[in-house]
């Protein structure tokens, strides 16, 4: 943590014997116990804790899932309708498992727009930030290659369309999306492939997690304000305060959850996923899964051709540019206020930029005919314009709204606030 | 806490606002008296024409289960109708016990069946442990059935899709089958042009015809061992149900779990909530 010295005392003769050898104990008192956390964090600050719990309930009922499906282009739909009639509990885990996939992308989502309005990535975090990129981009890969296991109709014809991206790649290309096949077509070899990475890939994640943390425990948290820890009263320590709010906020989350595991478990999947994998017959509209259709609507939007680059590599380009563009965010954003609170315009854009990003989502579901086309085209030009020229600009031109000087103050102004309008309330009742 | 309920009573009003307002509005279509929309000069023509009707199950909603006086007859639909063409392959005999019947009955229907040998091995009798075996392949093919409950669904559209989450519309599939099954029979519109050798229908999800002759007709009508009046809807309605079993048939037993882990969640959210009051009472935040 954060240059502090450790406040782990072992009590027990054994406790000192460890921690003379391999202070792990020390560790996760200081990281989980005594690390101290903003007192003024709100909610949308507990998706970190909410992704770590989702990122172990995948694994955990992945690994079972695994025991019982078979990655052979034969087989793979019908052990996973195994699954589902006869292995016992096997519905739910399976259900468990791809439902999951959903919620862990909706909080990595609320995640990342918590980050980008209280400016979390800005200095000392950019590592922090582009850590938290590179996790994003690995939970992308594997639930992309998640979705291809169970074989079914939008398995098949997503990775071949996913995968056909590559192509457009010039010289290399068709070298790359061979690679990726293990041949020329989406069979066999490609579902075997995916389905050691879908196992991998996950522990890759948890990885790079640990160095998400580990980047957080030395600069701290940010938090609302945007203002860093100054003094001890900024404060309170991880557990009881940090670990009850996250608790609290992991069960409403797992109540969402199983809202749509036991009520509504196909809502976020497609139909064709429950027909199997047929390569003559073609889907009427191949869509890929809820949280990557903003970035289908991007590929999708560049119909046109600029200078060399013909639409198909436009399209691949800037949908791959949507992602790169994350990991600039720490330079592009000139602001020297960190949070959204004290930044009227950027608050603004950062709302319609939330706005644009589901509307591009909902334009991932259409087809690219009539009006959809030059929709996706102003949705997509506004996603680049918010990184590209409104963060970098609006840092400059923008009059910041007056800071308070601590945590602590602007905690105590807003409940003199709250305690005066209720006692103005009370006198005039 | 205090913000986190109010914005979820707001997003609550808003959602049952605008779900009140999509509900009144009029089925606004262009052209045809059946409130079919078709595509205009260089436009797509999208199907299905007819968006399947909502019907009522009873097996929707958080309390659902199968009426198994229903399974039973679409059962039998399925058998003397749907069989000679379609397979069940994912679905077991000993699985039909959830359909009300007993392990005896479910012996006598396996027997009911002949199983074919494989190579040089006999063909036999069927046993609760089989599948049901499939008929003759159709040229052109047609596909199987166990799971069409859920593999046939169409887009609800925005914003209908948002409220599905809070009302748990789950019965895309079955209404859609019962929609395709009675929809048959009606004059195509005007611009609408049925290729030789298929069926109008304006329910069927990819073109405005369909390979597959009208399974149901008054004339064929299959009339049921119970007391219930036998009509093509009633056909219809048994089988898209038995479909939606053979598709989904652990849907009880998810339901009910469902109920006692949300009461579980309900009740620990509210202690959590007490215990995280209590520890940050004395920290204004």
């Amino acid at each position: 943590m954060s240059g502090g010295h450790s406040t782990y005392t072992p009590t027990s003769g054994l406790g000192r014997w460890i921690d003379a050898r391999m202070p792990l104990p020390r560790l996760m008192y200081d990281s989980f116990v005594a690390y101290p956390v903003p007192r003024n964090l709100n909610y949308a600050y507990t998706f970190g804790g909410i992704l770590s719990l989702m990122l172990v309930a995948q694994i955990l009922t992945g690994v079972v899932l695994a025991m019982h499906y078979a990655a052979d282009t034969t087989l793979a739909f019908h052990s996973v309708e195994k699954i589902m009639r006869d292995v016992n509990s096997g519905w739910l885990l399976r259900y468990m498992h791809a439902v999951g996939a959903s919620m862990f992308f909706i909080a990595v989502y609320v995640h990342i727009f918590r980050g980008l309005y209280y400016g979390s990535y800005k200095a000392p975090r950019e590592l922090l930030w582009i850590l938290g990129c590179i996790i994003y981009l690995l939970m992308m890969a594997t639930g992309f290659m998640g979705y291809v296991l169970p074989w079914g109709q939008m398995s098949f014809w997503g990775a071949t369309v996913i995968t056909g991206f590559f192509t457009a790649i010039p010289l290399v290309g068709d070298w790359i999306q061979q690679l990726l096949l293990g041949g020329f077509a989406v069979d066999n070899p490609t579902l075997n492939r995916f389905f050691a990475l879908h196992y991998l890939l996950p522990f890759m994640i948890a990885g790079v997690v640990v160095l998400h943390v580990w980047a957080l425990h030395v600069t701290g948290q940010t938090n609302p304000t945007g203002i860093e820890v100054k003094s001890k009263t900024d404060t309170v320590p991880f557990s009881p305060h940090a670990t009850a709010k996250d608790a609290f906020a992991m069960v409403l989350f797992l109540i969402m959850f199983a809202w749509f595991v036991f009520y509504i478990p196909n809502y976020l999947g497609h139909p064709d996923n429950y027909v199997e994998a047929n390569s003559l017959v073609t889907p009427a509209h191949i869509v890929p899964e809820w949280y990557y259709l903003p970035f289908y609507a991007i590929l999708r939007a560049i119909t046109f051709n600029i200078g060399p680059i013909d639409s198909k590599l436009g399209g691949v380009l800037a949908m791959f540019g949507s992602i790169a563009v994350l990991f600039f965010v720490p330079w592009l954003d000139t602001s020297k206020v960190r949070s959204a609170v004290y930044r009227p315009w950027y608050k603004l854009f950062f709302w319609i930029f939330v706005v644009n990003a589901i509307f591009l989502g909902w334009l991932g579901s259409k087809p690219a005919e009539g009006w959809y086309i030059p929709a996706m085209q102003i949705s997509t030009l506004y996603y680049f314009a918010f990184f590209l020229v409104l963060m970098p600009v609006l840092g400059l031109i923008e009059t910041p709204r007056r800071l308070p000087n601590s945590i602590t103050e602007a905690v105590l102004d807003k409940n003199k606030a709250k305690s005066d309008a209720a006692a103005a309330a009370a006198v005039s009742h | 806490m205090k913000k986190l309920l109010h914005s979820v009573a707001a997003v609550g009003f808003l959602a049952s606002t605008a779900y009140a307002v999509a509900q009144t509005e009029p089925a606004a279509h262009g052209a045809g008296d059946q409130g079919i929309h078709l595509a205009g000069e260089g436009e797509t023509q999208h199907y299905p024409l007819l968006k399947p009707t909502e019907e009522k199950w009873s097996f929707a909603g958080p309390f659902g289960t199968y009426d198994r006086g229903q399974l039973q007859r679409g059962f039998k639909v399925y058998r003397e109708i749907c069989s000679s063409c379609h397979s069940l392959n994912l679905v077991t005999f000993r699985t039909l016990e959830g359909l009300g019947y007993s392990e005896g009955q479910v012996k006598t229907i396996a027997a009911e069946y002949d199983i074919p040998g494989v190579g040089d091995e006999e063909g036999r009798k069927g046993l609760p442990s089989d599948h049901f075996p499939a008929p003759a392949a159709q040229d052109p093919p047609v596909p199987d059935l166990s799971l069409m409950a859920k593999a046939r669904g169409v887009t609800r559209g925005f914003p209908t899709f948002v409220f599905d989450i809070f009302t748990q519309y789950a019965e895309g599939g079955p209404d859609y089958i019962h929609s395709l099954l009675t929809g048959y029979g009606k004059t195509p519109p005007e611009g609408i042009d049925v290729a030789e050798g298929t069926h109008y229908n304006p329910y069927f999800m990819n073109a405005a015809a369909l390979a597959m002759t009208p399974p149901l007709t008054p004339d064929t009508v299959i009339t049921y061992d119970d007391d219930t009046p036998a009509s093509v809807d009633q056909n219809a309605r048994d089988v898209a149900a038995f479909l939606m079993w053979a598709a989904e048939p652990h849907l009880e037993a998810r339901k009910r779990m469902g109920f006692g882990v949300m009461v579980f969640l309900l009740l620990f959210a509210g202690l959590v909530y007490l215990t995280k009051r209590k520890i940050w009472a004395a920290t204004p935040h």
